[in-house]
């Protein structure tokens, strides 16, 4: 049966360096609507910088019930640098009912060796949660001199996920710093997925095919930052056949949903 | 959004929503049309040679054209060859320019030609723009990054061009990590831009940082922000059109470094008025190469 969009790569509230066309939420929830999105996974701009987690995820989670119940998504912003961190985990899974996490190591200032890191990836796992692990926000030749922030170096990922087999891993914005090949060991370390949005070059997606599976690979446009068109075109630009789009958009990101949101039915 | 425009929110929300979006992927022109107006021509002012498949000139240049037929891509603009060098001696950019000429002739109304040229050698660079499009089917220059454009030597260069009535593309960046030593600015361009102002001017990949690359040529009223080649950033078009005018904003792409897919995103995708995208897209190029294209007799 033919799917709409599940958008695994959106974002709500503001980001920091300047006005977005769509960063009101009513805006963004219009836009992918009237996109073919039925579900968005939306983190939140404000988990880069705030170090009120707590209050981050709160308003994402208000934001997302405000916009309509299950089309946006709320991911939480767990930061294992910042003290307590296993309390706001617990709330994004048992307050917040949230399917997942969105990780910006980069911004918080620690590696995936980090013992902080491999905890987070321990008790997500035990809460049966998704981790979205943002490797870059924007072209890195482009940041704000005052904000100069290092694309994630994902060299410890496949040793993190080593006793994980079941986690439920989600590398987005992977194609800035990492080029198709660079990610195949990673998917291969275990159930790593990718999305497209800054998946670049022309035919781009039918060439990232030689080297990722289909069934690692999901939709997702890091909207508002970017085009939403952009990830969306990508799908015209491979001319690939229905059935492939479908698992795609839809089974690929519904199949890792479907292992339950905590708290829901 | 342009791809749905024929689709309704009810369409979409139905049961069979992929096959209209695999109906709508399938449509070459879909994404670049509107309601009442099915033909938006595509003029794409920005791809190389260099990265796609094939061993010859012309094998590479059919991929291309292959791939824009997807989005209904009328033309396509090509310059340098491969592999890329920042600063070619002149039997380099000769050779270059070489295969460019290989690749446009089987389609010389489709893909058009930028000859590439190195203000390191003034001389060579002129005998070049003389063999390339004086004499030959090439429309304009292409600089990229040997030699920053703010320089007086760049002069006699660019007075040839715009004699020829031909375009003048100057690759600019603002990089936070530091530009390559020969790579111009936006406000270098503007310093060009104001010692030769009946040149026409592209300000390629909107000076990289284009927030302050807007900014640098906003009065500089013959210079063309190019849009390619950077990643599809919201509000990059929206700021162009309102500081620009949507008459000095151009469509590229920089394929195959970056996607058709993207780029057009940034067009598609802007909260602008539907006139000022296909101007975008298109009419601003055929514009500016109006007069060098019908010369040459490719402007039908």
């Amino acid at each position: 049966m033919n799917r709409p969009i599940i958008d695994a790569n959106v974002y709500l509230s503001r980001w920091p360096l300047r006005r977005l066309p769509c960063d009101r939420a009513p805006d963004l929830a219009s836009k992918l609507r009237g996109g073919g999105v039925a579900c968005a996974w939306a983190g939140s701009f404000d988990g880069l910088l705030h170090r009120d987690v707590a209050g981050v995820n709160a308003r994402l989670a208000h934001a997302c019930h405000t916009h309509g119940e299950g089309f946006l998504i709320p991911f939480g912003t767990v930061n294992p640098a910042l003290p307590d961190w296993q309390e706001d985990l617990r709330r994004c899974r048992e307050q917040h009912h949230m399917p997942g996490v969105r990780l910006h190591p980069n911004y918080h200032g620690y590696t995936l060796d980090d013992p902080r890191f491999l905890q987070l990836l321990r008790r997500a796992d035990e809460a049966r949660m998704i981790v979205q692990i943002v490797l870059t926000m924007e072209d890195e030749r482009m940041q704000h001199p005052l904000l100069r922030v290092p694309h994630v170096d994902t060299a410890p990922l496949p040793d993190a996920l080593q006793d994980l087999p079941d986690l439920r891993i989600v590398l987005l914005n992977a194609f800035r710093s990492l080029r198709p090949h660079q990610v195949r060991p990673l998917v291969e370390a275990g159930r790593v997925h990718v999305d497209i949005a800054m998946l670049e070059g022309i035919d781009g997606l039918r060439k990232l095919l030689n080297d990722v599976p289909l069934e690692r690979i999901l939709f997702g446009s890091h909207f508002p930052l970017f085009y939403f068109e952009s990830a969306l075109f990508k799908l015209r630009e491979a001319a690939l056949g229905g059935a492939a789009i479908q698992t795609i958009c839809w089974d690929n990101p519904a199949s890792l949903l479907s292992e339950g949101i905590p708290g829901r039915r | 959004m342009k791809i749905f425009d024929h689709i309704t929110r009810r369409d979409w929300l139905g049961a069979n929503s992929l096959a209209l979006l695999s109906a709508s992927l399938s449509s070459s022109r879909a994404s670049a049309s509107n309601a009442g107006d099915p033909t938006w021509p595509v003029w794409d002012n920005h791809c190389h040679l260099a990265g796609l498949p094939g061993e010859t000139p012309v094998e590479r240049t059919k991929r291309l054209v292959e791939l824009a037929d997807r989005f209904g891509i009328e033309r396509l603009v090509v310059f340098m060859g491969w592999p890329f060098s920042y600063n070619p001696p002149p039997d380099e950019f000769r050779r270059q320019n070489d295969q460019v000429l290989e690749a446009i002739a089987p389609w010389p109304k489709r893909v058009l030609g930028y000859a590439y040229v190195n203000p390191n050698h003034v001389e060579e660079s002129l005998e070049e723009i003389a063999r390339c499009i004086e004499r030959g089917p090439m429309v304009g220059i292409k600089l990229w990054v040997a030699r920053r454009c703010h320089e007086e030597a760049l002069d006699p260069i660019i007075q040839m061009a715009t004699r020829l009535n031909a375009a003048v593309y100057q690759h600019t960046w603002l990089k936070v990590d530091g530009n390559l030593p020969g790579e111009s600015t936006p406000m270098d361009l503007a310093q060009l831009a104001s010692r030769h102002p009946r040149a026409r001017l592209i300000c390629g990949h909107a000076g990289g940082e284009w927030e302050s690359g807007i900014r640098a040529i906003r009065a500089s009223k013959n210079v063309h922000l190019e849009v390619a080649g950077g990643d599809p950033t919201a509000g990059i078009v929206e700021m162009a059109v309102r500081e620009l005018g949507a008459a000095r904003v151009v469509y590229g792409s920089d394929a195959p470094g970056r996607s058709f897919a993207s780029q057009l995103a940034k067009v598609l995708g802007a909260r602008i008025p539907a006139p000022d995208k296909k101007r975008i897209l298109s009419a601003n190029l055929r514009e500016m190469l109006g007069p060098i294209l019908h010369a040459k007799g490719l402007d039908s």
